[in-house]
């Protein structure tokens, strides 16, 4: 196992995405998911590979779920020792996993569903969750929190990412919205937690690109109360979006304005009162803009979100299939998944689109 | 015995050229040259090297050179030592100099190298796609706020819309010309940037280029009055200049004319001493109340900006000048220039930009007050590489002032306090003042300005970024080369080939 490195500050990496959920939270398996992003097997490098689902534990629904990867048992005992002073732990368990021919080493996953004691509440829960995921990540050497979210969670590590839904098992799972990644990475610790997707809380972050405005937006979130200690730059779009969207409460497609704001020429262009807006935003939030190259794929439990840089240097392409809506780097992997791509869309370079789920849960799964 | 001084320069005329036409003679405000019947002779002990006689010689029969007479070589006793000693012993007085601190102390902005973007990132060509450099100065809010309609709660405070992240620093009407003041007004005007009008208040016919002015009140508080704080588009309070940390201004008055002693409210003939410290000021509290002053009598419609000059608790002030109020800070380095300053002050005290804007840009940021002020950098830069420097160590924008000279038409001659500028820049006598045109300075300053901008568009396009907001105290993007360790940690950056 190799550890987080204080030498990488971030590794940079070319990759695939692949998004697809039923809007309404009907919940289906890892088939199309898994087919989308394999038929992207040219675009990652086996040093990475991994899924999101959302809709994964419908029994424990309103109850927050911790994946956390240990490298050894002290990082265990002392996550563990952490966790019991913290939280009423109702269940956990080992990740169950299988032994591939390619993947056989993994460390060891561990999921827990805590409630948090009352009187450790200091602000809201969220807050709360957040806050816990950032210290034991930062301060607990050897423990990883991979997802920290309700009725989802995060599978992912070394390898292609066809076979880690195979050794983390996702057929057995079902969910109403999976995301998906492969990584090619230019220069790799070997480090599962290294892997897309990212998480904080119900955000979770598939990306392909590099954001030369890291050194400038990890600044602007350090502001705010996020430290930036995952050596890679996609962990800013998460921590970016939970700040605009969850705690200053802006709607989603403004929140992804801020992130790929329009040109202040565009801005020039705007009547009155949207120019007032955005320059507004653009102002304020001058240091949360990325800039570079990068195509995202951004789930949460309320919607999808897809976002790529204004010149638009990495690929996207969206498609809409009856109550489905997918998001991939690659229109030929829509069609690997077996949805149609009659009704594809490429979203220019900064165009946010955001697809919300329906409010309502369908309780009854429906295979795809 | 004669008296004799040491000239630092010779006139050297070769008389097979020269048609003894008398321009470099007439030309030279420094007394130079001579005519001596229908010859020319140089007066080696006045030349101070400011090359008009050269540029002006149409058979380029005249050069200056170091006078090849000197003291015995000595490694720590050098000439400028031994001459210095000669002068003050003779006059007994403080030795007075201009421009900016020109000693051999290490260069930082030469030890730092910028980064660039390959295979992963692709670079971006500034000729096909937006390049974006527009830059706002003021505080932000810490967040914005919408209501349901998704209209907008929050209002922005005020703020300074520039083209690009470069003005011109602080520069007086009475250190510089009247021409040379309304050349950077013209071009500030035409580049969308701003001029900072230094103390010297604003010549009441200039008042038009107020929208492109940051009116500037230091401690002699010349000029000021309520309608010169609202003609500008912004307030600098001045506590200090990188050039001269702890001490005030001293212009003479000789300098003090008609125009000048109408712009600045003093009566002709009489020196215009701004004290060291603001009377009023004593204390940070006391700072807070000036700024909440400022801001009244301009209804809060214009950003304050505090100018400190860089000193070894430049981020503790920095801190506690962004809680006292202030929008904006303006930092100002040890080699940033001076129209006059005592030598012993410019050439010893204070320290170097890149490490006072580093270490304030990284202390706001610990105590979270980072973008509640904008930083403005300046003392000594010299090109767009040392504006994209800057910009990555922290800094919002940058002021220029001795680059904006150069461009002007200066020589780097350093004689400032003399009142004697050939080249009609740091000048009150009318005859050489009229030598600077201010619509030809001011298209030399928009032409340096528009290479410098060619030249960030490219640095930054190199680097995978289109929007300078990118850039801004983005360290990731510099390596340094040579530093040492405690170096590294103040800078906050890595050394070259580290990942």
């Amino acid at each position: 196992m190799v550890y987080l490195d204080d030498r990488y500050d971030r590794i940079p990496s070319g990759c695939s995405v692949f998004g697809i959920m039923n809007v309404n939270r009907v919940r289906f398996d890892w088939r199309p998911a898994v087919a989308g992003i394999a038929s992207m097997h040219e675009r990652s490098n086996g040093l990475g590979g991994g899924f999101a689902v959302y809709g994964l534990y419908p029994e424990y629904k309103e109850t927050m779920c911790l994946h956390i990867m240990y490298d050894d048992r002290a990082s265990r005992e002392e996550t563990e020792d952490y966790l019991k002073d913290m939280f009423r732990i109702i269940h956990e368990e080992k990740l169950p996993v299988r032994r591939t021919a390619s993947i056989f080493n993994g460390p060891e996953i561990k999921r827990y569903f805590v409630e948090p004691i009352q009187d450790v509440l200091v602000s809201s829960e969220e807050e709360y969750f957040r806050c816990l995921t950032m210290e034991i990540n930062r301060s607990i050497n050897g423990a990883f929190v991979l997802s920290c979210g309700k009725d989802m969670g995060i599978f992912k590590g070394v390898g292609y990412p066809e076979d880690i839904a195979e050794y983390f098992r996702l057929d057995e799972y079902k969910g109403y919205m999976w995301t998906a990644h492969g990584r090619f990475p230019t220069n790799t610790p070997g480090w599962w937690g290294g892997a897309h997707p990212f998480g904080i809380l119900d955000v979770s972050v598939v990306h392909n690109g590099e954001l030369s405005s890291y050194g400038a937006n990890r600044k602007f979130l350090r502001g705010y109360g996020y430290k930036c200690v995952l050596q890679t730059d996609t962990e800013v779009i998460a921590y970016l979006y939970d700040l605009l969207v969850r705690k200053h409460r802006l709607p989603e497609e403004i929140a992804m304005k801020v992130m790929s704001p329009p040109l202040w020429d565009e801005i020039e262009r705007m009547d009155e009162q949207e120019k007032g807006l955005y320059t507004s935003l653009r102002v304020t939030y001058a240091r949360a803009a990325l800039n570079g190259p990068f195509s995202v794929i951004i789930a949460t439990t309320k919607g999808m979100a897809v976002l790529c840089d204004r010149l638009k240097l990495r690929p996207m392409v969206t498609a809409k299939d009856g109550e489905y809506f997918i998001a991939s780097s690659e229109e030929s992997a829509i069609a690997a998944s077996g949805f149609s791509i009659a009704n594809c869309y490429m979203p220019r370079g900064g165009e946010p689109v955001f697809v919300p789920l329906n409010e309502k849960y369908a309780e009854e799964s429906v295979a795809v | 015995m004669k008296k004799f001084v040491m000239p630092e320069f010779m006139v050297d005329i070769d008389y097979t050229r020269c048609n003894r036409c008398g321009a470099c003679v007439r030309e030279c405000s420094f007394g130079g040259l001579a005519m001596n019947g229908d010859t020319v002779v140089g007066i080696d002990e006045n030349c101070v090297n400011c090359l008009r006689c050269r540029y002006i010689c149409a058979k380029d029969a005249v050069k200056t050179i170091p006078y090849p007479s000197s003291f015995k070589s000595n490694y720590y006793w050098r000439k400028e030592d031994i001459s210095d000693i000669e002068k003050q012993a003779s006059t007994g007085s403080a030795l007075l100099t201009g421009m900016g601190n020109p000693k051999d102390y290490e260069i930082f902005w030469d030890k730092i190298l910028i980064n660039a973007s390959q295979v992963t990132n692709p670079p971006i060509d500034p000729l096909r796609e937006p390049m974006e450099l527009t830059t706002y100065l003021g505080s932000k809010p810490d967040r914005i706020e919408l209501d349901e309609n998704g209209q907008l709660l929050t209002r922005l405070p005020p703020q300074l819309k520039l083209k690009l992240p470069i003005m011109f620093a602080g520069m007086s009407f009475g250190a510089i010309s009247y021409n040379a003041f309304k050349s950077l007004a013209i071009a500030s005007k035409k580049l969308g940037i701003y001029f900072n009008t230094g103390e010297g208040g604003i010549p009441p016919d200039l008042y038009d280029y107020g929208k492109n002015a940051i009116v500037q009140v230091a401690s002699g508080r010349f000029g000021v009055n309520p309608d010169y704080l609202n003609a500008g588009a912004a307030v600098e309070i001045k506590i200090g200049q990188g050039a001269k940390p702890g001490i005030g201004g001293h212009l003479p008055g000789a300098k003090v004319g008609k125009r000048v002693s109408e712009t600045r409210m003093i009566p002709e003939g009489t020196d215009a001493i701004s004290p060291a410290p603001h009377h009023d000021i004593y204390s940070i509290e006391d700072l807070k109340q000036l700024i909440y002053l400022v801001k009244e009598v301009t209804c809060y419609t214009k950003p304050v900006i505090v100018k400190i000059a860089a000193v070894n608790n430049a981020a503790a002030i920095a801190s506690g000048i962004v809680r006292a109020g202030a929008d904006i800070i303006a930092v100002d380095g040890f080699r940033g220039g001076t129209g006059a300053a005592p030598k012993r002050i410019r050439d010893n005290v204070g320290i170097p930009i890149e490490f006072a804007l580093s270490a304030i840009d990284q202390r706001l940021k610990e105590e979270g007050l980072r973008d509640r002020v904008s930083i403005v950098a300046s003392g000594g830069i010299r090109n767009a590489g040392d504006v994209i420097k800057a910009l990555a160590l922290g800094a919002d924008a940058v002021y220029i002032g001795t680059a904006a000279l150069i461009a002007m038409g200066c020589k780097m001659c350093m004689m400032c306090t003399t009142g004697k500028c050939a080249w009609g820049i740091a000048t009150q006598k009318d005859e050489l003042a009229k030598r600077l045109k201010p619509e030809k300075a001011a298209e030399q300053l928009i032409n340096m300005i528009n290479g410098w901008e060619i030249e960030i568009k490219d640095i930054l396009g190199g680097m995978g970024m289109n929007m300078i907001e990118a850039l801004r105290g983005n360290r990731h993007t510099l390596r340094g080369l040579g530093f040492n360790m405690r170096e590294h940690k103040v800078l906050g950056i890595k050394a070259a080939g580290e990942l």
